[in-house]
């Protein structure tokens, strides 16, 4: 008995989780597009060296080059300025992306903080809890818009136009959804604080810090990581949202989002260039979406190994 | 057969038309689309076009200008002329007479006081008045009768219907604005969302930046006009959804400024629920130099004021290369089609005014990187970026979220960064740039950058206001609320000489002059003003509004009292 359970173990809780993971047909579909996506945002432009922003100097040039359909030297078409379509798309998604996963930390790691201090320390528990109702009473668009409007010049100033937004952008993304994942884990923390485990370390003396971080966040982790995937796709959306209303990135800086907003004035003749950017963000989020599901089932002990 | 039915339809459709004409408020609703939503409805506190349109509705001056740039009177009895005896041997005085039996809209009758107090009104110290330059030199206005307005200006006026004409100079009623004046314009919240007016229709509810609605006047003087009981004016949105609401779906009757490119118009036509309108006036989208230092590094309150001239742009020679590496064509042709066509004029009509200065159509190229070489501009450390000492030639240019301004300036951006400029764009929602919202750091006369695209125009025919808005002691700042209309920052004691001379001067021909020559001053000389693309008017009519008429000299709701229902 004991020997069939060692090689077991000397694998890893996370040898488990990933054997589970790979049983789930979705999940796994959804990683390797996500893999696509990313190597096409990441590795492509090293091979597709075309300038998302290059403009044909030659007005008679430049006219023929506009709006064209897709073709070998186009994959993608060209925009009403005739820019490359599939720079555009590649340019665009790094920036989603990044903005995506760094705001989604961002969350996290805000949303993890509360919800442990809130669940683990009664004193906390009531404070915390209300100033989280308090932000999810706020109307996230208008205190966004807000933000970006009072601090955009001063940031920018600080780190350049770009960094500088996108550093805004991510923070501002990352402070205003964090409400979720506290609660959640405030809940998985007020359950698993009364677990005998827990008990059992508090009576031979082991310190608050001690607990938590070895006891208390590797439980949690579930929820997180499923709060964290979804934190992604929110964000991307939000940017999209930022852009469509000329308050996120320079108007010459693709983004999915705003290619997606330039594109609507040519939805008519030119449906393919809403069509790109909107599958690429809707593959992403429902990609995101499918591992987040994968990794819920993979990690819950109960259901894993059945 | 087929022919003869249709006509018998056209027939009974007219009578139908003209039965209903006959009384007010009997075609029901008009929904109005303005995509830059309305955010006050007094002209005087907004320099914005759709503030002024919206508030024209309400508000009428004593004359207007009709669709050929002719005056007709409103609230006048007649124009006043030399011949008629209303204007002064001297050229110092005009008398107007207001129609008998004036009501506003709350039933009290209309006298001279009323447009002495408006005068009064927008001339009042800290009052931010935004119209300032049409009240420009007058010394008294005096009312002998409650009919009677005699205008004394001080020094001959050759040109005497600035005052009070046109949509952006409507009279004001005294009673309720009485505790407006001065500092307290701007906090009159009700008064300015609420005006009582003696146009065709009057303010049920207003909310700012979204919608107005408006009904019927009960008093207003034509007893059959006009016909629509109530005028919907929603906001928000862009010009695409604007001109699709008209002409596609359908839900609005008519939408201003529909600026999209000509492959959409197209497109939007083949629609078929309503047409573009257009007319040529004044309207020149432009590229704006600021003259002043727009650093964030400087202390609120001093960024883009006089205190500190620009680093970069302060040279004449920067400006002028600026301008020559824009290919204007290229712009027409992607952004306006037929609804557009190139200029280097401030003053592109009537043609007594514009000056034929075609000089800046031809792209030149070679010339703008010769002409930054010259000014010391020298790409050194070979990155495609010009230096001197040490300073990037580096600039941010900002306009408003708007299809056809992105695509300007990612082609402008374009041909800078090939002459070796670096450019940061910025884009703005447009009802926030032209918001005049002083608390804002986003608005066009706040201008916290270094250049900025916009389109501007003026109303009437005279372009004399609109030359004074270039005078020193026109420029924004914290001190006048950032309410003055010198957006440049430009000033020159010999341009404001030359505007004291065409306020004196009653010759037409040497009127024309010396516009001519104020207008070659600001743009093809000096470069202040980088003109782009002279614009036509164009807006989206529904094919079921009847008795729209485009005006180019006046704002575009100036027949609203005729409009009428087709059915």
């Amino acid at each position: 008995m004991t020997d069939a359970v060692a090689p077991k173990r000397a694998a890893g809780p996370w040898a488990a989780v990933w054997a589970q993971f790979r049983r789930h047909r979705g999940a796994m579909a959804a990683l390797i597009l996500l893999g696509l996506l990313a190597a096409f945002v990441f590795i492509g432009p090293l091979l597709w060296r075309i300038d998302p922003n290059f403009i044909e100097k030659n007005t008679a040039k430049m006219f023929k080059m506009r709006n064209l359909a897709p073709s070998l030297a186009h994959p993608l078409g060209t925009d009403q300025l005739g820019r490359d379509m599939l720079a555009r798309m590649m340019f665009g998604g790094r920036i989603s992306l990044a903005v995506g996963t760094v705001a989604m930390l961002v969350a996290i790691f805000i949303g993890t903080t509360v919800g442990v201090l809130a669940g683990y320390f009664r004193r906390l528990d009531n404070w915390l809890m209300r100033l989280t109702d308090l932000f999810l009473a706020l109307p996230l668009l208008p205190l966004l818009l807000v933000m970006m409007f009072l601090f955009r010049d001063a940031i920018a100033g600080v780190l350049g136009p770009r960094l500088g937004t996108f550093l805004l952008i991510v923070l501002a993304i990352g402070v205003t959804s964090w409400m979720q994942a506290a609660r959640v884990v405030r809940g998985e923390v007020l359950a698993l604080k009364e677990r005998e485990f827990v008990l059992a370390a508090r009576s031979i003396g082991t310190p608050d810090r001690r607990i938590i971080l070895r006891h208390i966040l590797p439980n949690v982790l579930s929820p997180v990581l499923v709060a964290a995937t979804l934190g992604i796709a929110a964000a991307i959306i939000t940017e999209s949202v930022l852009s469509f209303l000329g308050l996120g990135f320079p108007p010459d800086f693709p983004t999915w989002g705003r290619l997606l907003y330039d594109g609507i004035g040519d939805i008519r003749t030119s449906p393919e260039r809403v069509v790109w950017p909107g599958l690429a963000i809707s593959l992403t989020v429902l990609s995101v979406n499918y591992i987040g599901d994968g990794l819920r089932d993979a990690l819950d002990p109960r259901i894993r190994g059945r | 057969m087929k022919l003869k039915t249709a006509l018998l339809g056209a027939v009974a459709a007219f009578t139908l038309a003209s039965a209903a004409h006959a009384e007010r408020g009997s075609d029901g609703e008009v929904k109005i689309f303005y995509y830059q939503a309305v955010s006050t409805l007094n002209a005087y506190l907004s320099s914005g076009t759709k503030d002024v349109e919206a508030g024209s509705l309400v508000l009428e001056p004593l004359a207007g200008f009709d669709q050929d740039g002719n005056l007709f009177p409103r609230l006048a009895a007649e124009i006043p002329t030399a011949e008629n005896g209303g204007i002064s041997a001297d050229q110092t005085q005009i008398t107007w007479k207001l129609k008998d039996g004036l009501l506003w809209s709350d039933g009290t009758p209309v006298t001279s006081a009323d447009v002495k107090f408006t005068w009064e009104y927008c001339t009042a110290p800290d009052g931010g008045c935004a119209q300032g330059a049409k009240y420009e030199g007058i010394k008294t206005i005096d009312t002998p009768d409650a009919q009677t307005v005699v205008i004394t200006f001080e020094a001959p006026k050759p040109y005497p219907y600035q005052p009070f004409t046109g949509g952006t100079a409507p009279i004001l009623q005294k009673a309720q604005f009485e505790a407006c004046l001065g500092a307290a314009a701007a906090s009159c919240t009700e008064q300015n969302s609420k005006p009582i007016g003696t146009g065709p229709f009057m303010v049920t509810d207003f909310k700012v930046n979204d919608v107005v609605t408006l009904e019927a006047n009960p008093n207003y003087r034509d007893a059959a006009k006009p016909a629509f009981a109530k005028v919907t004016l929603k906001g928000g949105g862009d010009a695409l959804a604007a001109a699709s609401a008209v002409m596609e779906t359908g839900e609005f009757d008519y939408a201003w400024n529909t600026q999209i490119n000509p492959d959409q118009q197209a497109q939007m036509e083949a629609g078929g629920k309503g047409k573009f309108v257009n007319a040529f006036g004044t309207l020149v989208e432009r590229i704006e130099i600021n003259m002043t230092d727009p650093s964030a590094d400087l202390p609120e309150g001093e960024r883009s004021t006089v205190k500190h001239p620009h680093p970069i742009l302060s040279d004449a020679k920067v400006r002028q290369a600026m301008s020559m590496a824009i290919d204007r064509q290229t712009l027409v042709d992607v952004g306006y089609g037929g609804a557009g066509r190139p200029t280097c004029n401030l003053v592109p009509a009537p043609a007594a005014y514009a000056s034929d200065n075609t000089g800046c159509l031809t792209q030149d190229m070679e010339g703008a990187k010769k002409l930054l070489e010259e000014a010391g501009w020298v790409d050194t450390d070979g990155d495609g970026i010009r230096e001197k000492d040490g300073k990037k030639l580096s600039i941010l240019y900002q306009t408003t979220v708007n299809p056809v301004r992105q695509d300007f300036q990612a082609l402008v951006k374009g041909w800078w960064n090939e002459a070796g400029i670096e450019v940061e764009l910025k884009s703005i929602d447009p009802g926030v740039f032209f918001g005049g919202d002083a608390g804002s750091p986003d608005t066009f006369q706040k201008f916290y950058a270094d250049v900025e695209m916009y389109a501007n125009n003026f109303d009437g025919t005279d372009p004399e206001p609109y030359m004074a808005q270039y005078l020193c002691d026109k420029i924004p700042g914290p001190d006048n609320q950032w309410q003055g209309e010198n957006i440049n920052r430009f000033c020159d004691p010999a341009y404001d000489a030359m505007l004291k001379e065409l306020s004196t001067t009653g010759d037409l021909t040497k009127r024309g002059d010396l516009v001519k020559k104020m207008n070659d001053m600001l743009t093809k000389d000096s470069n202040v003003i980088i003109p782009l693309v002279d614009r036509g008017r164009f807006s989206a009519q529904s094919n079921s509004l009847g008795g729209f008429v485009m005006n180019s000299w006046d704002t575009e709701l100036w027949n609203a009292q005729d409009w009428t229902r087709v059915k």
